[in-house]
């Protein structure tokens, strides 16, 4: 079993990819959203509820992840912007061509309300010893994505289960 | 399609094996591609069908994952009524949602809990269906009103521990 390099171990427990939503949340993705479930939640629709229930609007909270997926297209931008790019690293450094992705747990925090610019970072929590599964040999690993708001409450923290591998030769 | 009212369900009426009112939709394209696009997934397998069948091997497009996510709360919800908020949400992909796919969501109460802040919660076992298959299995974390003057939206910092 191969050694973890020293530079993924120092990852661990790191604060990396700090970094800024590029739009304020705002209502007409969350009506767009809506309708695209046809969830009648008036907390979305209804502003009356929404005051007398959350002190306002606010988004659903399964939408966290929308606010930081890059534009299709952005002026100057010259190579694609990858979500979850620690994920990436770890493929690279640990020399594993594939990987996939095994589980998803998102634990919600504040709500998330038009007008707010959230803040994202990544921070690599675990990486397995190697295994070996039908899929190929690799390591799991754990990543955790934080969001807040810019008041610095946090609104939600997503963990990722990947695991990378290369396939049987 | 029903959608949820302005009334709330309470905590003392929420019991362990309780079973969730079942949803079931017609999917269409339409409803694969304005559930990406809403989510800002513009990856073409959500959209093109060409690309879908040649890339990714599948027959078709198909949903993408954080609008399955959204389904699952809007599904959620519509048994909680508004006060009903998502503390925690876990789920796992098991297979693909097509064009012409009708899905079934279903759940069950696992588990029912005050918790030492007083804030009460239902954990669910929730499934997408489609037909015999299963797409999707999600558990739920949602907190309720324990009173109809308590409010779970209400809570912050300390007293609220999803």
């Amino acid at each position: 079993m191969s050694e973890l390099p020293g530079e993924v171990q120092d990852w661990i427990g790191q604060v990396r990819y700090e970094e800024t939503g590029e739009f304020d949340v705002e209502r007409g993705y969350v009506f767009t959203s809506c309708a695209s479930v046809e969830n009648g939640n008036p907390l979305f629709w209804d502003d009356e509820v929404a005051a007398e229930l959350t002190g306002g609007p606010i988004a659903p909270p399964t939408m966290i992840s929308v606010w930081f997926r890059p534009h299709a297209w952005a002026p100057g931008r010259t190579k694609e912007a990858l979500p979850l790019q620690v994920h990436f690293d770890l493929k690279e450094a640990l020399g594993l061509p594939e990987a996939v992705m095994t589980g998803n747990e998102v634990v919600f925090g504040e709500p998330v309300r038009p007008g707010d610019r959230l803040c994202t970072h990544q921070v690599l929590r675990s990486v397995s010893d190697e295994k070996a599964t039908k899929l190929g040999t690799g390591r799991f690993w754990v990543i955790d994505v934080e969001y807040a708001n810019q008041r610095g409450e946090l609104v939600g923290r997503e963990t990722w289960t990947g695991f990378g591998y290369r396939r049987p030769t | 399609m029903t959608t949820a009212s302005t009334t709330s369900l309470l905590h003392g009426t929420v019991h362990e094996g309780d079973e969730l009112p079942e949803l079931s939709v017609d999917v269409t394209a339409t409803t694969i591609v304005l559930g990406a696009l809403a989510s800002r997934d513009w990856r073409p397998m959500h959209h093109d069908k060409d690309f879908a069948i040649e890339r990714n091997g599948t027959k078709d497009i198909f949903m993408n994952a954080p609008n399955q996510a959204l389904w699952f709360e809007r599904f959620v919800t519509d048994w909680t009524g508004p006060k009903g908020r998502l503390g925690r949400l876990r789920f796992r992909i098991r297979d693909s949602v097509f064009p012409g796919d009708t899905m079934t969501f279903a759940g069950t109460v696992e588990k029912v809990e005050l918790d030492e802040r007083d804030c009460g919660w239902a954990e669910l076992a929730l499934v997408l269906r489609v037909g015999d298959r299963v797409a999707s299995e999600c558990n739920a974390r949602v907190a309720v009103p324990v009173r109809e003057d308590d409010n779970p939206w209400d809570r912050h910092g300390g007293d609220w521990q999803p």
